[in-house]
């Protein structure tokens, strides 16, 4: 029976770029899928492309290109299966990032991988056209004024397969839903039916189980005596082994760190996820809730139990808009009596910007080592004081001059507050907020477009 | 009364989506799941974060994967703002989850 393997190449942005080099020159792979965009990351690049229409697309996209491109096509080195590379790395400028992707095929002497961008996620000229329409947070877009920075809906598989139906080896995209990028070569190879909601609800599970790479296989699990992993500083990244039914097993190279197993697989499952029988995405509304994981054998577990249903009737659009600075300024203190010298220092701090009139709309003030992660009640349940803490004041303010006046106001407790302060820092940054609506169907126009010349 | 923690029993990992987070807590041992879900309610999740949630959050939600031993909780509102407004040291709160497994199983 025909099987595909997948693997995940990179579960954010930034993530480590040596445990996908492991994938593509050892996992045996079909696809080698790398999902880098968050919430606000396709905002921030739009930002970017608008000041340089060179950049726009993910900052890493040329060195993983560089590293698994020489791996891509067919048959190289005994390799029995033709590894193809879809990401949604493109950002605000998936045309843009298939053009250097081809550009550096051309370099590394591959002039033949096809490279195909998929677009029409930038619904941002849409909504422009209606401005009445209002954010989940109640915002309407026309109160956002010159605020609007970006609009992108999430779209789901089906540019992605029209691109591989185009015999494309690497498919760059802009927002697409993470898990669609996983179910997109599923539907492809096995030629399941774009409303067999039982089919998609299974590949869903797998993209989900996938799109955060180390996630699932060892990665963001360790809690020494409790939980523990080995050789997390080198990680294996995981790929599943799927049949056509959508049955799959899920593990990683052989000789690889971490670990795949019930535990495991289990946080995965239920990470950013809300009610497990309808989990949504474009593609379908998929059901995890009676799932179930068997080890089969060491870090292997076969995954099933996952069904669908039909898919949302709309797409989820993500609007990024500017909202306003955050100014934050932090100081350590430590020794004996650190803890009253630190919440003195905070009260110092909160009088300050009272009475020098900074306006913010919201602040915050807490003492790392107590209470910045949980609260003043959860963090002060411990019995011993801790030996340091550290000041954290933080401010969200319309202007940035205002901003400014935060970290101003906690590093001037150096010559001005309590005892023993050190290591002052401060920073400002404008804030890129992110709320969604809701977009009908035939208001996105996905297309795909092949990258043909070097 | 026994002082076993939720800890010593279960363990979790918390996601996040616009500002609602959810935070998993599995059974290490599947036989160990009907205690935990008899014991921690969604009342209780919220009472925990009570400092954290604010007056205005929605109610916090449970599901159930028993074949799983694993309770999912729901809090919306906990990520005051969402991961790109939010004030918090940990916008995502990634964190959250830690808070849970200090809980003792007998109290509440």
């Amino acid at each position: 029976m025909k099987t595909l393997r997948i693997g995940a190449g990179a579960g954010y942005s930034g993530d480590r770029i040596e445990p996908a080099v492991e994938l593509a020159e050892q996992g045996q792979l079909d696809y080698l899928v790398f999902e880098c965009l968050a919430e606000r990351t396709i905002a921030l690049a739009q930002q970017a492309y608008l000041s340089d229409p060179a950049s726009g697309f993910d900052p890493l996209l040329g060195e993983r290109m560089r590293r698994v491109l020489p791996f891509v096509g067919r048959g190289a080195d005994g390799q029995r299966r033709r590894l193809r590379i879809i990401t949604n790395m493109g950002a605000a400028n998936p045309l843009g990032a298939a053009r250097e992707v081809r550009r550096l095929a051309a370099e590394l002497g591959l002039p033949d991988i096809k490279v195909a961008a998929v677009t029409g996620d930038d619904v941002l000229a849409t909504l422009l056209r209606e401005p009445t329409r209002q954010l989940d947070n109640g915002l309407s877009l026309r109160a956002l004024g010159e605020r609007l920075i970006s609009a992108n809906a999430y779209l789901g598989a089906e540019g992605i397969v029209q691109a591989l139906q185009a015999d494309a080896d690497v498919i760059i995209t802009g927002r697409v839903a993470d898990p669609s990028l996983f179910l997109a070569p599923q539907l492809f190879e096995f030629g399941w039916r774009s409303d067999d909601w039982t089919l998609l609800g299974k590949g869903t599970l797998i993209g989900h189980l996938l799109e955060c790479a180390g996630q699932i296989s060892g990665g963001y699990f360790a809690d020494p005596g409790r939980k523990d992993v080995h050789d997390l500083h080198r990680l294996g990244f995981p790929l599943a082994e799927i049949d056509a039914s959508g049955a799959a097993v899920i593990s990683k190279v052989a000789g690889s760190g971490g670990r795949i197993d019930r535990a495991t697989c289990t946080e995965q499952l239920l990470y950013e996820v809300h009610d497990p029988t309808a989990y949504l995405t474009p593609d379908v509304t998929a059901d995890f809730s009676q799932t179930r994981f068997d080890c089969v054998a060491a870090d292997q577990v076969r995954v099933h139990g996952a069904d669908g249903h039909p898919r949302p009737e709309t797409l989820k659009v993500s609007v990024g808009y500017l909202d306003g600075w955050i100014g934050e300024g932090q100081m350590s203190y430590g020794g004996p009596n650190a803890v009253a010298r630190g919440r003195l220092a905070q009260r110092i701090v909160l009088e300050r910007l009272a009475l020098c009139g900074v306006a913010h709309e919201d602040i915050r003030a807490e003492l790392i080592g107590i209470s910045s992660l949980h609260g003043e009640a959860l963090g002060s349940q411990g019995a011993a004081e801790p030996w340091e803490v550290r000041l954290r004041v933080a401010a969200r303010c319309a202007d940035k001059q205002q901003a400014l006046r935060i970290g101003n106001e906690v590093e001037t407790l150096y010559t001005n507050g309590p005892y023993g302060g050190g290591g002052a820092s401060k920073s400002v940054r404008q804030v890129m907020a992110v709320a969604s609506l809701q977009l009908p169907r035939d208001a996105v126009n996905v297309q795909v477009h092949l990258e043909n010349t070097p | 009364m026994s002082t076993l923690t939720v800890g010593e029993l279960a363990h979790s990992r918390t996601g996040d989506k616009g500002d609602t987070s959810n935070i998993s807590i599995i059974a290490y041992d599947i036989d160990d799941f009907p205690r935990l879900a008899a014991k921690l309610s969604a009342e209780r999740v919220s009472a925990c974060f009570a400092e954290l949630l604010g007056a205005d959050s929605p109610p916090v939600r449970r599901y159930e994967l028993p074949q799983l031993g694993a309770l999912n909780f729901v809090l919306p509102g906990i990520l005051r703002g969402g991961v790109t407004r939010s004030l918090a040291l940990d916008a995502h709160g990634k964190a959250l989850g830690a808070a849970l497994l200090a809980l003792r199983l007998d109290e509440g």
